[in-house]
């Protein structure tokens, strides 16, 4: 088999099967959509709402990767700082940890009194919040666990600190670093849909699916989880896509 | 101030432990003179390692001076090549940029023409040939301290310092790679000083090979290799090397404190 075939067919094959079988299922238990909708019952809402899913799929979107933007500066930014200095480090980490602990559903509500009005800030707000803590934790973890030998390389020759950030301790944690955007490209995700959802201004996939459900059209919300699950998707495969550019050495072929 | 070019003189360090100042090496002696190959052996936490450090400028002793050249070392310095037991290769480079990384360091009179000129007939030395483009996960253990061997000599050093670099290779390897640290050194000598756990290594390689005492360590035992030409493996399967080896492992015998004519691998702890 090969690759192409494994990477384009493979996914294809799965996503048909499963929609077959969910199909199936509704129509076996003769289930009415009000209970659970069935794939073909989402084609219609989408014929029917293609341009309200455009325009609320691409608020989600641009909101969504501003936040992840933010998140990777201001993380990478506090996994330096607590990659170099212990003293931060043991400062910084309980207070990241107990902030991370915080249910961000019950930010939401806070947030959205806070900055009254400004929808945009305050989604973009809770994707950053939600997604910068895995990658402050990756960023600061590939930097205190530099091996000596790597740094002692490079210090014989006399070379400085920074020289060593940039041709060492840089590239080496961007496996770890590309690790850690894959879980926050989907947190930042929710992060946007949270704020859409929990206190709605109109804007977003989240809007669309509080539409559904105050109309109590639940095919709409159904079609609504579908075009959030393709976007989460789109968006991981960029991620994916940019981590082999920048660290595709990191991943060893098989049978090497 | 001498022709000496790696000079020790009554090095004495400690690292500062949690339960008090641990004595690594006590007025610790050594000179490697320009362009011969020094070896240390010793008993495994004798402190072999930090004499590389200090030597290399990466620390620097408590007591006594370290001399490069006729001059002390105070810091880092670019005339010093480093090689360790983990080749330390850069996985998201190629094996020629990884042989080239010194050079982005250090401000070398060579263009760039000229530096990979000489990378390529480095590489080509070490039998790595054709493979300047693979990445190091695509290497051998081998191949790696190869490549990074090379690494450590292509800005021309004085002086190379090798932390165990065959060590954990295996027993064919290692000799094959002894066999290439000749064949470097032939092509452009330099002074090297080769910390080391096997005997026969250091006989091979070295033109004195120094013994250091149990921790805190002394220089314990100098012995001078002389074995005229060019050595090839067979050199160690003659009665004078036998003798040497002999020597060298009586003389660890005593550094790791055991009780030495009696009982030759006797169990007996003494004084450490």
């Amino acid at each position: 088999m090969n690759d192409t075939f494994r990477k384009f067919f493979a996914p294809t094959i799965f996503i048909v099967v499963l929609l077959a079988l969910w199909e199936f299922a509704v129509w076996w238990n003769q289930l009415p959509d009000f209970r659970m909708a069935s794939p073909s019952d989402l084609v219609p809402r989408y014929i029917q709402f293609w341009d309200l899913f455009l325009i609320k799929s691409w608020e989600t979107l641009w909101r969504t990767v501003v936040g992840l933007c933010i998140a990777v500066i201001v993380g990478t930014l506090f996994g330096m700082i607590m990659g170099f200095s212990r003293f931060a480090r043991e400062g910084l980490y309980p207070i990241l940890v107990g902030f991370n602990a915080i249910p961000k559903a019950t930010v939401v509500p806070i947030v959205a009194l806070m900055f009254v009005g400004d929808h945009n800030f305050n989604t973009i707000l809770i994707a950053f919040m939600i997604s910068f803590f895995p990658i402050a934790v990756s960023v600061s973890i590939g930097l205190s666990t530099l091996e000596p030998e790597y740094r002692d390389i490079l210090r014989s020759l006399g070379a400085t600190n920074t020289t060593i950030f940039w041709k060492i301790a840089l590239p080496k944690t961007l496996p770890e670093f590309f690790g850690a955007l894959k879980v926050a490209v989907t947190l930042a995700f929710i992060g946007t849909n949270l704020m859409e959802i929990v206190s709605p201004h109109g804007r977003g996939l989240g809007d669309l699916f509080d539409s559904g459900r105050i109309s109590a059209d639940y095919p709409l919300m159904f079609a609504v989880l579908f075009a959030m699950a393709a976007l989460g998707i789109i968006l991981f495969y960029i991620v994916v896509f940019l981590e082999r550019i920048f660290a595709g050495w990191a991943e060893r072929t098989p049978g090497n | 101030m001498s022709e000496n070019m790696i000079e020790l003189n009554a090095v004495t360090h400690a690292y500062r432990t949690k339960s008090g100042p641990l004595p690594v090496l006590d007025a610790f002696d050594l000179q490697v003179p320009e362009n011969s190959f020094c070896a240390v052996v010793g008993p495994s936490g004798c402190g072999k390692s930090t004499l590389t450090r200090l030597v290399s400028g990466l620390m620097k002793p408590d007591v006594g001076d370290v001399w490069l050249h006729g001059a002390k070392v105070t810091s880092p310095r670019p005339t010093v090549g480093m090689a360790f037991q983990n080749p330390v290769l850069l996985e998201w480079r190629t094996i020629l940029q990884n042989i080239m990384l010194p050079l982005e360091i250090v401000k070398s009179p060579m263009t760039k023409a000229q530096a990979h000129d000489r990378a390529m007939s480095l590489l080509d030395l070490v039998g790595l040939a054709g493979f300047e483009n693979k990445r190091p996960s695509e290497l051998s253990g081998g191949m790696r301290q190869r490549a990074s061997l090379c690494r450590s000599i292509i800005h021309k050093p004085d002086v190379l310092i090798l932390d165990e670099p065959f060590g954990a290779l295996d027993a064919f390897t290692r000799e094959d790679l002894w066999c290439t640290m000749h064949d470097l050194r032939r092509a452009e000598p330099f002074t090297c000083l080769l910390i080391t756990h096997d005997l026969r290594e250091s006989v091979f390689l070295a033109d004195q090979v120094v013994v250091m005492s149990g921790r805190p360590a002394r220089s314990q035992y100098v012995l001078d290799v002389d074995i005229p030409g060019v050595r090839t493996l067979e050199d160690l399967y003659t009665p004078q090397a036998a003798e040497m080896l002999a020597t060298l492992r009586h003389q660890i015998q005593v550094a790791q404190g055991r009780v030495p004519e009696e009982q030759e691998n006797g169990p007996q702890e003494g004084a450490v």
